[in-house]
C-alpha cells in the first residue's frame, strides 16, 4: 500500500464518520432511528460504566476464541483424516454436504435448550460454523498434494507417517489458512447468534437488551464491539499466516 | 577407467549370466550389472479390464556400474513408466527388474530420482530440502548438515543454504534438486528429463556438472531425454524406444571421448552424425511424426 491509497482510505473513513455525525440530523432522522456518532460514543461510556461493557466484550471474545480454536482443530483433524482416506470421505460425503448446507446458526436455540443460558451453547455454535470451511479446505488440499513430490520421498523410503509429516501436512498449510480466515469471521457470527437467542452474557445479550429498551445507540455500540472482535480475530489469523507461510512469494498472500 | 571403452554386451540376461567381475563389492573397476530389465512389460489395467494394452513390452537391457545410458523415444512411449518401475514406484506386469543386485519390489536403497520439476518443498530452505532424504533415513543432524553443505557447494549453491525455493531462479532450483539427489549418495540415478525446463545455456552448464559428477564418482545413470544432442553429449549408450507399446528398437554405442565433458564432446566431429542417426530412428521431420 502506498501513501496515496492510505490517504484515500483515511479520507473515506472521515467522510463516513462525518456523514454519520451530521447526516441523520440534516435529513431530519430521529435519534431513535439513527443516532449520531457522538451519541453512540456517549452511549459507549454509559455502557462502559453501568452495563459492564468490558466484561461482556471479554466474554464474547473468549467464546469466539474457544469456538474458533476447537472448531479449527476439529476441522483440521477431520479434514486430514478424510483427505487421507478417500473411502471414508466417499461414505460420509452426503452427510457432510447435508450438514454443510444446514444453516448452522439455526442450531443455536437447540443448543441453548440443551446447555442452558451459559457460554457453552455459544461456543458450540461457533465450533459448528467454523468447522466446515476449515475441514473442506484441508480435505481438498491434502487430496491435491503433488503426487510427484510424494513419489520423490517414497523413493527415499519414507514411511506413511513421514509422507504425511514431510509433504502432505505442510502442503495443506496455505489452504488451512484460507479456511481459517473465513472461519475467524464466521466464529463471531456463530457466537453472536448464540448470545441473541438466550442468556445474559456477552455483546449479543447487550444488543438484545438495548433493543428491548429502545436504545438504538446501545445497539450500535454492541455491533461495533462485535465488529472489533471480528477484526481482531481476522487480523490474528493473517498475522499467524504471515509467520507460518513466510516461505510463499508475497504476491500469493492476499493482503489483510 | 581411462577413456570410454564401450564394448558392452547387450541383452546379456539371455545368457543367464549377469555378473562379470568378482563379487558385488569389488573395486571401482568392477563391471557388475547395476540395472537390469528382463522381459519387462507393464499394462495399467482399469477396473474389470482383463487385457489392458501394454504401455511398454519386452524390455530387456542391462546397464553396468558406472555407465550412463540415455533413453530416447517418441512422447508417450513409456519412458517414464520404465523409470518408475526401475525406482520401485510401480511393479512390472511381467518380467523382472533388478537394481543394485536385488529385485525391485518397492523403493530400493541407494537409488535416487530426479525429474523435470525440481520438486523442492517450498516450505523448506534449500539446505533443508537437500537434507530431506537423510532426514527420512534418520541420519544425525550434524552429519546431515555437513553433507548438505558439501553438496550445495559442489552444485555451486554455497551461500544460498538459508534461501527458500521461491527466491531462486529455475536453474538454481534445479541445481538444488541435483544436490538433493546426490546427497542421497546414490549408486544409481534415474533422471527423467531433468534439464528440459531450463534455458539452453543453463542446461549446458548443468549437464557439465552432472556429467562430471557421474564420471568421477562412477555412478550409474539412466537418463530420459527428448534432447538428442543431450543424449549424445552425456551417455555411453543410447537406447531408442518405439512408440507405444514401447520397446527398445535400437541400441547405439556412443563411441566418443569426453564423457565427463559434454561441452567438449558436443564439438566433436562424431557428434553430428550420431544425432543424425537418432533423428532418423525417431523419424524426426517425417510427415506423420510431425502430427
Amino acid at each position: 500500500m502506498n501513501y496515496r491509497t492510505i490517504a484515500g482510505s483515511i479520507a473515506i473513513l472521515l467522510v463516513f464518520l462525518a456523514s454519520w455525525e451530521w447526516g441523520p440530523a440534516a435529513m431530519g432522522m430521529p435519534e431513535y432511528v439513527l443516532p449520531s456518532l457522538s451519541n453512540v460514543w456517549h452511549e459507549f461510556f454509559i455502557m462502559w460504566q453501568h452495563s459492564e461493557l468490558l466484561k461482556h466484550t471479554l466474554i464474547t471474545a473468549a467464546e469466539v476464541l474457544l469456538g474458533f480454536g476447537i472448531g479449527a482443530f476439529l476441522g483440521l483433524a477431520i479434514g486430514v483424516a478424510l483427505g487421507l482416506s478417500p473411502t471414508a470421505e466417499a461414505m460420509l460425503s452426503p452427510y457432510i454436504l447435508a450438514l454443510q448446507i444446514a444453516p448452522k446458526v439455526a442450531f443455536a436455540p437447540l443448543f441453548v435448550m440443551w446447555l442452558g443460558y451459559t457460554i457453552y451453547p455459544k461456543i458450540l455454535v461457533a465450533v459448528l460454523i467454523v468447522f466446515f470451511p476449515v475441514m473442506i479446505n484441508v480435505l481438498s488440499a491434502v487430496r491435491a498434494v503433488d503426487p510427484d513430490m510424494v513419489n520423490l520421498i517414497r523413493i527415499m523410503n519414507a514411511s506413511r507417517w513421514q509422507i504425511f509429516r514431510l509433504v502432505e501436512f505442510p502442503s495443506a498449510m496455505p489452504a488451512l489458512f484460507s479456511g481459517l480466515r473465513i472461519a475467524s469471521t464466521l466464529a463471531v457470527i456463530g457466537v453472536t447468534v448464540g448470545e441473541l437467542v438466550g442468556g445474559n452474557l456477552g455483546l449479543g445479550y447487550l444488543l438484545v437488551d438495548s433493543e428491548g429498551q429502545g436504545n438504538t445507540a446501545g445497539v450500535f455500540v454492541a455491533i461495533v464491539g462485535l465488529t472489533v472482535i471480528g477484526i481482531v480475530a481476522y487480523a490474528a489469523v493473517v498475522f499467524a499466516e504471515k509467520r507460518v507461510l513466510h516461505y510463499m512469494p508475497k504476491a500469493n498472500l492476499a493482503t489483510a | 577407467m581411462t577413456s570410454t571403452s564401450p564394448v558392452y554386451v547387450v541383452n546379456e540376461s539371455a545368457s543367464g549370466e549377469s555378473t562379470v567381475a568378482a563379487g558385488p563389492d569389488s573395486s571401482n573397476h568392477s563391471k557388475r550389472v547395476e540395472i537390469e530389465f528382463r522381459g519387462v512389460s507393464k499394462a495399467f489395467a482399469q477396473k474389470g479390464q482383463k487385457d489392458a494394452p501394454a504401455v511398454v513390452k519386452d524390455l530387456t537391457f542391462s546397464i553396468r556400474k558406472g555407465e550412463v545410458v540415455s533413453l530416447i523415444g517418441p512422447s508417450g512411449c513409456g519412458k517414464s513408466t520404465l523409470l518408475n518401475m526401475g525406482s520401485g514406484l510401480y511393479s512390472a506386469t511381467t518380467g523382472t527388474v533388478m537394481v543394485a543386485g536385488q529385485e525391485v519390489k518397492g523403493p530400493v536403497k541407494r537409488v535416487a530420482f530426479m525429474l523435470q520439476k525440481d520438486l523442492l518443498m517450498p516450505w523448506r530452505t534449500i539446505q533443508k530440502n537437500v537434507e530431506v532424504g537423510m532426514e527420512i533415513a534418520r541420519v544425525p543432524k550434524a552429519e546431515r548438515q555437513a553433507v548438505a553443505q558439501e553438496m550445495l557447494h559442489k552444485c555451486h549453491l554455497a551461500g544460498f543454504e538459508k534461501h527458500y525455493p521461491f527466491q531462486l531462479s529455475g536453474g538454481m532450483r534445479q541445481r538444488a534438486a541435483l544436490a538433493r539427489t546426490l546427497a542421497m549418495k546414490p549408486d544409481v540415478l534415474f533422471l527423467d528429463e531433468p534439464f528440459s525446463a531450463l534455458d539452453a545455456q543453463t542446461k549446458m552448464v548443468l549437464q557439465q556438472d552432472l556429467a562430471n559428477t557421474l564420471y568421477n564418482e562412477q555412478k550409474t545413470a539412466l537418463f530420459i531425454t527428448h534432447d538428442l544432442a543431450e543424449a549424445v553429449a552425456l551417455s555411453d549408450r543410447i537406447l531408442v524406444m518405439s512408440s507405444r507399446p514401447g520397446t527398445i528398437i535400437e541400441e547405439i554405442t556412443v563411441d566418443l571421448p569426453h564423457r565427463n565433458n559434454p561441452l567438449e564432446r558436443r564439438k566433436l566431429a562424431g557428434t553430428g552424425p550420431l544425432i543424425g542417426r537418432l533423428m532418423e530412428l525417431l523419424h524426426v521431420g517425417d510427415e506423420d511424426a510431425m502430427h
